[in-house]
């Protein structure tokens, strides 16, 4: 029976890889439907957030902080928020592609790039690629805290505050369903779209200390949020596609067994068979 | 009924309370705050401590290490952080991010590689499109 022992030994091992990947499977379900609940729970904060900011900048309107200011772009920066392990499909790898064509585009215009890293398997792309960067967070788990983020932002709003970058951008894996991903890079400082909502009652508030303070407490809060959002809905993102893809290795492992499984029963029939035409061919012989 | 306004505590990681009070106390940064409904407008800056909530029923504690409140006639909403916030600890924060991304990247070049990064994605995706066909030729 040649070869029948090393497919045996090749299924148990598919075998055991199976039941790998479907737990992994398992566990990643479980963590996403938690992921989304905790992107749903950040909503409310910058939703009031911004109607704050939208009723401060229409009072008003002499005032403009520099994050709402635009300017001419020479360095623009992109805090690039990836997942921390790999097993999730092409979602690192996808939204890296749009980065560099991203950079690619911004190079051909003469700007300059720098990068601010959020996650692990971001880190290891930039270290294979190089680029400039300016802060990194890595190994923020399942449940990121907002403090954990607070010092590379204020990294890239520091940058930005000296005119070091002219613009921020944020590149991460947007939510749609289960299935799909979305690569996203959104601009993040100068704030956009905060003008367009129309309040036609002028009232003001009273401001402890005075507004300056207030506004500019309330902005850096309102972009370290936003890119809260964006690594936790990066997270929601990162266990769908891992999901998918042990799904989809649990799947494929089955058909490897059956396949094997029907080479193994041919080898071993015809073992057998050449045993008996063995044996009758010896005891005609005799 | 006695007179109420709407309460939100809400912080960068989820809702922690909403619903009616008739007064609320905050630790405003220029001193402590009471706020019963038809307050005027107005923002502050918290410090750290106890938020109370009085609904007429009970007090409710909230204890909160900064934020932003801000008031409107019948609306009341905390902006909590749920960390400690202090110019010199976001400095050191900022610091020891900006130390990790030296650290960690010691030794590598300043400019981003594109062609480079091109090409190995070219192939990992060329490598997940050959997987794709062999998974549809099997199935067939």
């Amino acid at each position: 029976m040649a070869g029948a022992k090393e497919i045996r030994t090749k299924i148990a091992s598919i075998k055991n890889t199976q039941k790998i990947t479907s737990a992994m499977e398992m566990v990643a379900a479980a963590k996403m439907r938690k992921a989304q609940d905790r992107k749903n729970a950040t909503r409310p904060y910058a939703d009031k957030m911004r109607n704050v900011i939208g009723h401060l900048y229409h009072a008003h309107p002499e005032y403009t902080h520099t994050f709402m200011k635009e300017r001419d772009i020479s360095r623009v920066g992109y805090i690039v928020i990836s997942s921390d392990r790999g097993l999730c499909g092409g979602l690192n790898s996808n939204l890296f592609r749009k980065l560099t064509r991203e950079i690619k585009k911004q190079q051909e215009a003469g700007i300059q790039v720098d990068f601010c890293i959020i996650g692990s398997k971001a880190l290891g792309f930039f270290k294979r690629f190089g680029g400039k960067v300016l802060a990194q967070a890595t190994h923020l788990g399942d449940a990121p805290r907002i403090d954990q983020l607070i010092g590379t932002v204020k990294v890239m709003l520091d940058a930005y505050e000296q005119g070091e970058i002219d613009r921020i951008h944020v590149a991460y894996n947007g939510f749609v369903n289960t299935m799909t991903q979305n690569p996203t890079i959104e601009q993040l400082v100068p704030i956009i779209g905060e003008a367009d909502k129309e309040l036609k009652h002028h009232w003001d508030y009273l401001y402890e200390p005075d507004s300056k303070e207030v506004l500019d407490g309330l902005l850096t809060r309102y972009i370290e949020s936003l890119v809260y959002q964006s690594v936790v809905e990066n997270g929601a993102c990162e266990q769908s596609a891992r999901m998918v893809a042990m799904k989809a290795a649990t799947d494929n492992a089955g058909n490897l067994i059956d396949e094997l499984q029907l080479v193994y029963n041919k080898a071993r029939q015809a073992a057998i068979t050449q045993e008996i035409s063995e044996i009758v061919a010896g005891a005609a012989a005799v | 009924m006695a007179m109420t306004i709407h309460v939100d505590i809400v912080s960068a990681e989820g809702a922690i309370h909403s619903g009616q009070a008739e007064m609320v106390y905050a630790p405003g940064v220029m001193g402590e705050l009471g706020i019963a409904p038809r307050h005027t407008p107005l923002v502050t800056r918290l410090k750290p401590g106890d938020v109370r909530v009085d609904t007429g029923k009970e007090m409710l504690h909230f204890y909160v290490s900064g934020g932003i409140l801000e008031v409107q006639p019948h609306i009341v909403t905390v902006l909590a952080d749920t960390a400690i916030r202090a110019t010199d600890l976001d400095e050191a924060a900022a610091i020891e991010a900006k130390r990790k991304a030296e650290e960690a990247l010691a030794g590598q070049k300043e400019e981003f590689e594109y062609a480079k990064a091109q090409a190995e994605l070219a192939e990992a995706v060329a490598q997940l499109r050959a997987i794709e066909k062999l998974r549809k030729i099997k199935k067939s």
